[in-house]
C-alpha cells in the first residue's frame, strides 16, 4: 500500500512560496494538509503516487496565470490536472510542487452554431460540451472512453484520442484556437475561430504537449453536425485473427466508418461481468464497426458493410435496431477499462500503435508474450486505427507482480515500434512510457524536441518529468524531484 | 548574396547543404512566389532533386514521399488505388511540391469536411538551423509520442527547417460528387443559407461561396444515392438552385480552388476568416477591387487584390485578421494581426538557434 514520504519540515523556500500563496487563495482553495492533499496523489495510472507540496484550486483564468507566476518567481514546479484520469500518468504531481486542479474553471462559454466552435475553459468536461452544443444539432467529436468525466483541458495537453478517431482524428484536429499562460507566466493566445490559420500552426505544436508548455486556460473548439443516423453492426469471431481480417476487408472497399472496435474474449467477459451488453456467449473476438452520415448515404454503405462482414467468417452478426440498441453496444466497449476490474485486482493499459495490416500479427506476437510470461492479457483496440489497448492484468498484492506487468508491458511498446508503429495512440508518454520515447526516436530527433521545450520553459518547471527521461540536455527541474522518483524515495508503488 | 548550394538529391545532402549556407530559404517549384522568395542576402536551396514516393501501401492508407515530390505524381499514385489527399492541396496542377505544400499549410475546398493538411499529416523529416537531420511524428496514422513537429512545419514557410521528407495518411476517394449551384440576391442572404447548411445533418465535401451570392455545396458517395440526396439538398439550400454532376462538376470544382490571378502585378493572399466576419469583410475587399472568394464553409478567403500588398495589410490588421501573401510585394509573407508571436518567436529560437533561415 501507500508509504508516505517521511515527514519533514518545509524548506524556508517552500514556506515562503506557500504565504505567498495565501496571499493570492482562500483558504478554501488552497489545500496543504496530508488528508487535503490526498486525493490528488495519483491519477489513472494508479501504480505511481506523489504527494505535492500543496493544490490550489482557480476559479478564474487570473488566479492561474497568478499560481503560474508565483511558482516562476519561487523556482516551484508545477502540474495542471484535471479530472486526473491520465493513464500514463500525466498528471501526477511533483513532490515539493504545486498541484494546480482546474475542475473548477469548467465554464463553456460560448457555443456558437454558426461557426461551429464552443469556447470552453479547461476544467469543463469532454461529454459536457457535446451537450451544450446538442441545441445546434452539433457535437465534440473526440470521444475518449473516459469523456463522462475528463477535462478538454487534459484532453489538449495529451492530445486524447476515442472510437471515433478513424474518421475525425484526434483532439488536435478539433482544438482551434488556445489562450494559455506560459511557464513564465506570459500569456499568449495561439490560433483562433477559424478553421484556417496563417504562418506555423502554433496551435497544432501546443496541442499534446503534456503540460510541459504551461497551463492553458481557455480552448476555441471545433463542432461537427450530429450525422443523421447512425448503423452499428456486432460480429463475433471464432478467432481473433478474422475479425483482424475482417477489418482489412472493410479498409478495402473504401468506405469509411464511424468506429471499428475490437474486444477479445478476456475483455468480453469482463464487459459482460460489469455491464452486460449482451454480446454474444462464447466468442473469441467481437468487432464492432459503426457508420454514420447522412440517411442515404449511410444505408448504400451498410448494405456492402454487411456483405463484406457476412463473408469474412463471422460466427453471429448483429444490427443495432434502436439507438438503445447502439448505446449497449457501446456501453460494454467503453467500460471496458473499468470492467476489467471484475476480472484482475490491477492492471496496466498499454496503448501501442501498429500498421493496419500487421493488426493479426501483433495480437499473435501479445498473445505469445501473455503466455511466455505467464501473464494475463485483455485486449480492446480501436481496430480501424491499429491502435492496440492490451490490458495487461495483475495483483498488486502480489510481491514483484507490478514490476513483472510492466517488463511485459515494455515488450509490447517494442513490438509496436518493430512493426513500424508508436508507443502511444492516444494516451501520450507521461511519466509511464517516457524510458521507451528513445527507442521511437533518435538523439537528434528528441535533442531538438528538448531544445524546444528548454525554449519555452527554461527553467523546467512545467510539469517536469513527463515525456523525457532526466539526463545531461534536460532542463534542471526548479527543486527536488530531478531525480528518478522512486530513487528519490518520493513515490511509492502500490 | 551567399553562393547558392547545389541542388541535393538526399536528405543528408540537404543537411550538408544546409551546414554549408550561412542564410537560405528551401524551395519547391515555386507556385506560391513569395513564399520562397529570398530575403537580401539569403541562398535559395532548390527541393526539386528531392523527390519520390519512398513508401505506400494502399492498404495502410499512407504515404511517406520526399520533399521535392510533386502533388500530381503522388495524387496520381494514390489514384490508382482510389485513393486521394481529400484537403486539395492547392497549385498542385501547376507542379506544387509536397514539401511546398507542408511548408505553405494551404488547403483547398476539400478541407470542410475532414480537416486540412495538418489534420492529414503524420511525420516529418526535416534539417534544422543547426544542419541536424530529425524526425517527429510517424508513419502511422494515429501516434501522440513526443511533441506534434509535424503540425508545427505545417505553415512553417521554410524558416524553422527544410522540410526533406513526410509521411501522410489518405482517405478513399469518394465513388462519385454531385453539387447544388444555388444563387442568392446578396451576400446576407448567402450567408445565412450557408449558416443553416453547416448544421445540417447533410454530408457536405465541399462549402464555397463567391460574392455576391453564389453558395456551391457539394455532396458524395454513390451515385445512387444522388436522385434522393439531390432534390433534398436543393430544397433546403433555396435561392436559385441548379444541380451539376459528372464531367461538368469536376470542372466547376477544379475553378474553385485558389489560382493565381491573371494579372502579374495583382496579389494572392489567404486570409482566414469566420462566417460571422464575412459580411463587413466583404464590403472592404469589394470596395478596394479585390476580388475574391470564400473557401470552406466561410472560413478562409482567397483574396485577388489590386495591389500594393501593404495596402491589404492595414486593411487586415485593422478588421483583427492575419494574412498570408502568396504572390506579391511585401516585406514579410505574413500580414495583419498574427498571433501567438512570442510562442512563435522561441519555437523559431529552438529550431533555428543561429536563424539562418529568415524570421517570420
Amino acid at each position: 500500500m501507500t508509504r508516505a514520504a517521511p515527514p519533514a519540515p518545509l524548506p524556508a523556500a517552500s514556506r515562503e512560496f506557500l504565504s505567498a500563496l495565501e496571499g493570492t487563495f482562500p483558504r478554501a482553495r488552497l489545500l496543504s494538509s496530508p488528508a487535503e492533499l490526498a486525493p490528488f496523489e495519483s491519477d489513472g495510472l494508479t501504480a505511481f503516487r506523489v504527494s505535492p507540496l500543496a493544490v490550489v484550486i482557480p476559479i478564474s483564468k487570473d488566479e492561474v496565470v497568478a499560481a503560474v507566476r508565483l511558482c516562476h518567481r519561487h523556482r516551484i514546479p508545477f502540474v495542471a490536472r484535471g479530472s486526473g484520469t491520465s493513464l500514463s500518468g500525466g498528471s501526477v504531481p511533483v513532490a515539493g510542487g504545486l498541484l494546480i486542479a482546474m475542475n473548477r474553471l469548467d465554464r463553456i462559454l460560448k457555443v456558437d452554431p454558426v461557426q461551429r466552435i464552443a469556447i470552453v475553459e479547461p476544467g469543463a468536461v469532454n461529454s459536457a460540451v457535446s451537450r451544450a452544443a446538442a441545441p445546434h444539432r452539433l457535437y465534440y467529436a473526440p470521444d475518449p472512453s473516459s469523456q463522462p468525466i475528463c477535462t478538454i483541458g487534459g484532453n489538449v495537453a495529451f492530445n486524447a484520442g476515442g472510437a471515433h478517431c478513424l474518421k475525425h482524428g484526434m483532439t488536435s484536429n478539433h482544438v482551434l484556437g488556445i489562450t494559455a499562460v506560459l511557464p513564465d507566466g506570459e500569456l499568449v493566445e495561439l490560433g483562433g475561430e477559424s478553421l484556417e490559420s496563417v504562418g506555423p500552426d502554433l496551435t497544432g505544436v501546443y496541442t499534446g504537449n503534456e503540460g510541459l508548455f504551461g497551463v492553458a486556460v481557455e480552448f476555441v473548439l471545433r463542432l461537427v453536425p450530429m450525422p443523421e443516423t447512425y448503423r452499428t453492426i456486432l460480429a463475433a469471431y471464432e478467432r481473433i485473427e478474422d475479425a483482424g481480417s475482417a477489418v482489412a476487408s472493410v479498409v478495402a472497399t473504401g468506405i469509411l466508418p464511424g468506429a471499428m472496435e475490437i474486444m477479445d474474449r478476456l475483455a468480453l467477459e469482463a464487459a459482460e461481468a460489469a455491464v452486460h451488453p449482451g454480446y454474444p456467449k462464447d466468442a473469441n473476438a467481437v468487432l464492432l464497426v459503426e457508420l454514420e452520415g447522412e440517411k442515404a448515404g449511410v444505408e448504400s454503405d451498410f448494405a456492402r458493410l454487411g456483405e463484406v462482414i457476412r463473408a469474412s467468417g463471422a460466427r453471429e452478426v448483429r444490427i443495432a435496431r434502436t439507438p438503445e440498441e447502439r448505446m449497449l453496444f457501446w456501453k460494454g466497449r467503453k467500460s471496458a477499462f473499468s470492467a476489467v476490474g471484475r476480472i484482475s485486482p490491477d492492471f496496466l493499459v498499454q496503448d501501442g500503435v501498429v500498421p493496419r495490416s500487421r493488426l493479426s500479427e501483433a495480437l499473435g506476437e501479445i498473445e505469445k508474450l501473455s503466455r511466455s510470461h505467464g501473464i494475463r492479457v485483455a485486449n480492446v483496440f480501436h481496430a480501424g486505427d491499429g491502435n492496440l489497448h492490451p490490458l495487461i492484468l495483475y495483483d498488486g498484492r502480489e510481491p514483484g507482480a507490478l514490476d513483472r506487468a510492466e517488463v511485459l508491458a515494455g515488450e509490447i511498446l517494442r513490438l509496436c515500434l518493430r512493426l513500424g508503429g508508436s508507443i502511444t495512440g492516444e494516451h501520450g508518454v507521461g511519466l509511464e512510457k517516457k524510458a521507451y520515447l528513445p527507442e521511437m526516436f533518435g538523439e537528434t530527433d528528441l535533442g531538438v524536441m528538448r531544445r524546444l521545450h528548454r525554449a519555452i520553459d527554461p527553467l523546467g518547471l512545467s510539469n517536469p518529468g513527463k515525456m523525457f527521461v532526466a539526463g545531461a540536455s534536460a532542463p534542471v527541474p526548479g527543486q527536488r524531484g530531478a531525480h528518478p522518483l522512486e530513487k528519490a524515495g518520493l513515490i511509492s508503488r502500490e | 548574396m551567399s553562393a547558392a548550394p547545389n541542388s541535393p538529391r538526399t536528405p543528408q545532402e540537404v543537411a550538408s547543404a544546409v551546414r554549408d549556407t550561412p542564410h537560405l530559404i528551401p524551395a519547391g517549384a515555386g507556385t506560391k512566389p513569395r513564399l520562397s522568395q529570398p530575403p537580401p542576402g539569403f541562398a535559395v536551396l532548390d527541393l526539386r532533386g528531392l523527390t519520390g514516393i519512398v513508401a505506400y501501401e494502399p492498404g495502410e492508407y499512407t504515404f511517406t514521399a520526399l520533399a521535392g515530390t510533386p502533388l500530381s505524381e503522388i495524387a496520381s499514385a494514390l489514384a490508382r488505388n482510389g485513393q486521394h489527399l481529400p484537403f486539395d492541396p492547392p497549385f498542385a496542377d501547376s507542379g506544387a511540391t509536397l514539401g511546398g505544400a507542408i511548408a505553405s499549410g494551404l488547403s483547398g475546398p476539400g478541407r470542410y469536411r475532414y480537416g486540412g493538411l495538418r489534420d492529414f499529416i503524420l511525420g516529418v523529416r526535416y534539417v534544422t538551423g543547426l544542419g541536424e537531420l530529425a524526425l517527429a511524428g510517424g508513419r502511422v496514422v494515429k501516434n501522440a509520442a513526443g511533441f506534434d513537429l509535424p503540425k508545427l512545419f505545417t505553415g512553417s514557410l521554410g524558416r524553422l527547417g527544410v522540410i526533406v521528407e513526410a509521411s501522410f495518411k489518405v482517405f478513399p476517394q469518394q465513388w462519385a460528387h454531385a453539387t447544388v449551384v444555388a444563387q442568392f440576391p446578396d451576400m446576407p442572404a448567402a450567408l445565412e443559407a450557408m449558416a443553416r447548411l453547416v448544421t445540417s445533418p447533410f454530408d457536405i465535401e465541399g462549402l464555397e461561396l463567391e460574392p455576391p451570392g453564389t453558395l456551391s455545396v457539394r455532396i458524395g458517395g454513390s451515385a445512387e444515392t444522388f436522385a434522393e440526396r439531390l432534390p433534398r439538398l436543393e430544397g433546403f439550400v433555396g435561392g436559385r438552385a441548379r444541380r451539376v454532376t459528372g464531367g461538368e462538376e469536376e470542372e466547376l470544382w477544379r475553378g474553385l480552388a485558389p489560382r493565381m490571378p491573371e494579372t502579374p502585378s495583382r496579389v494572392l493572399a489567404k486570409v482566414p476568416v469566420t462566417p460571422r466576419a464575412i459580411a463587413e469583410l466583404d464590403r472592404d475587399l469589394g470596395a478596394a477591387g479585390a476580388a475574391r472568394r470564400y473557401s470552406a464553409g466561410g472560413s478562409v478567403a482567397w483574396v485577388d487584390w489590386p495591389a500594393p500588398a501593404g495596402e491589404l495589410a492595414g486593411l487586415l490588421a485593422a478588421r483583427g485578421l492575419a494574412g498570408l501573401v502568396i504572390r506579391g510585394d511585401c516585406q514579410t509573407p505574413l500580414i495583419g494581426r498574427t498571433r501567438g508571436d512570442l510562442f512563435r518567436s522561441r519555437v523559431k529560437a529552438a529550431m533555428d538557434p543561429a536563424g539562418r533561415f529568415p524570421d517570420f
